[in-house]
């Protein structure tokens, strides 16, 4: 039981006092920000646009560096973070001269990891993110669900415990979204993996996730979302989502 | 077979017909008298030079020019791959030599070659240097602007999964490029023909530029034309030998 303990109690991402501006001059983007994450927890930020979310999510993959302030990754402070987060970029950034399997294995190919060896695994993985028969099909021939599934599998395949998803369902149709969440609500139980979710959509962020960040003007407001897992898509007619949706749009139109 | 001869009847026909309606006005212009044939030969009359000067164009003339081109666009290619790759990787090598190639542009061939002939002599080398000159600029122009161009996004998603440089110019940089690289060289063979006979204008004692030049010393048009044709088949060859190989890369990367 020791391992679930650590497990729980260990925050996999704790950042510090982060302050950071684009060129190191101009207004600030976040002043001061802290916040932490626990391992397994599924967190998503919202806010409005503008707000930095992005910006956020590279200074924690390591594409950006904070002026000030601090970013751990498993406790790790110093060193660089590229490489031990997964990041999947708003755009679904499929390489359109690999088929569906060989974008799935880029994350490999550039650990210089055996994929080959690893290949059960990653059929099974195709499987239940129903990417099966598509395996070498290319990317311009699948619809727009299917690649950002696709995306999301080759995000996973880094093999890291942190996922950072940077509006994965953002392009989506209504249908099709509430098809992926149906999809990631069942994935979720087997997934083990710590995901802070970018999104517009309250809705989505409220049937997702555990916690709610809202960035608003550099400064983070937390909210938790006491709905049990498992969850179903059904559950956004249920009357305290309805409520929670309400508060946070408050949030983040009116000032403080 | 047959859907294939369609396929071809449909993408050259138009071209076809227009051609031979133009050869056939040129003839018939000519033999009518209208234009005087040591300006304008007839294409009978080249035909004919054709004919008549084949051997010694084609065991003479033909292999050594195609000699320069080849030696010429080989150096370029290599050279300038090598160049853009490295103006790539290095911001100090670009700086140092964009401007170099840019001007190496700007010298007029003609005044040029008198000093590559005084380097050189009447040597194969005059026309691979003035070959060289020509051909080199586009292959790393699009190596090194296809490298560049585009893919920051793509870099970016590869530098999180923990890529190096090399990793990134591997897997994304030099796969995006591959088409601009590939338009490049296909302009430089074609220039590579063009700079051979200049070469050989210039001074050589063989070769197609060279024969041609004599034949017009000689006021003998359709020979020149007979060596003009041959060189601009020889172009359109090595541009479809390029357009092959391209199709080959691009099927075996897209597949």
């Amino acid at each position: 039981m020791t391992e679930v303990i650590g497990l729980s109690d260990l925050s996999i991402l704790r950042i510090k006092n982060l302050s950071f501006s684009f060129n190191g001059k101009s207004k600030p983007i976040f002043y001061q920000l802290s916040m932490d994450v626990k391992a397994g927890e599924f967190v998503s930020i919202i806010g409005p646009s503008g707000a930095g979310k992005s910006t956020l999510f590279k200074l924690i993959n390591g594409l950006l560096e904070p002026d000030e302030g601090e970013i751990q990754i498993k406790g790790n402070k110093s060193g660089s973070r590229l490489g031990s987060v997964g990041y999947m970029p708003q755009k679904d950034l499929l390489l359109p001269w690999r088929t569906v399997l060989e974008n799935v294995i880029l994350p490999c190919e550039i650990l210089k990891e055996d994929w080959r060896k690893k290949m059960p695994v990653i059929q099974e993985w195709l499987s239940r993110f129903d990417l099966s028969q598509y395996e070498n099909a290319y990317p311009d021939e699948l619809s727009g669900g299917m690649r950002q599934r696709i995306a999301f599998l080759r995000t996973l395949m880094t093999g890291r415990d942190l996922l950072l998803l940077d509006e994965p369902f953002g392009a989506l149709d209504s249908m099709t979204k509430r098809n992926m969440h149906r999809w990631l609500l069942g994935l979720w139980g087997e997934l083990k993996k710590t995901v802070l979710f970018i999104t517009h959509d309250l809705e989505e962020a409220i049937l997702l996730s555990d916690r709610i960040f809202l960035i608003k003007d550099g400064r983070v407001y937390e909210r938790k979302v006491h709905l049990a897992r498992p969850r179903s898509t059904e559950q956004i007619y249920h009357s305290e989502l309805i409520e929670m949706r309400k508060e946070l749009e408050k949030l983040i139109h009116h000032d403080n | 077979m047959t859907t294939n001869w369609k396929n071809w009847i449909s993408e050259y026909g138009l071209f076809l017909l227009v051609a031979i309606c133009l050869i056939s006005l040129w003839e018939w212009v000519v033999v009518k008298g209208m234009v005087p044939s040591f300006i304008v030969p007839s294409p009978s009359k080249i035909w004919h030079a054709l004919v008549e000067n084949i051997r010694l164009l084609m065991i003479e003339h033909v292999p050594a020019t195609l000699y320069e081109v080849l030696i010429g666009f080989g150096i370029s290619l290599s050279g300038g791959l090598l160049l853009g790759i490295g103006m790539y990787f290095s911001k100090v090598l670009e700086k140092i030599l964009y401007p170099f190639l840019i001007i190496s542009q700007t010298i007029p061939l003609i005044a040029i070659s008198p000093i590559f002939i005084m380097w050189f002599g009447y040597t194969i080398w005059s026309k691979v240097a003035v070959t060289i000159l020509i051909a080199f600029f586009p292959i790393v122009v699009s190596t090194y602007d296809g490298l560049k161009s585009g893919g920051q996004e793509y870099r970016e998603l590869l530098m999180t999964m923990g890529a190096n440089r090399w990793m990134i110019f591997k897997k994304v940089q030099l796969p995006m490029a591959l088409p601009s690289i590939l338009s490049g060289v296909k302009m430089s063979v074609v220039y590579s023909v063009v700079g051979a006979t200049i070469g050989e204008w210039l001074g050589a004692s063989e070769g197609l530029g060279y024969f041609s030049r004599r034949m017009s010393s000689n006021l003998q048009a359709d020979a020149v034309f007979a060596a003009i044709f041959l060189l601009s088949l020889m172009g359109l060859l090595l541009f479809l030998c390029i357009t092959f190989i391209e199709k080959q890369i691009l099927k075996k990367k897209l597949r």
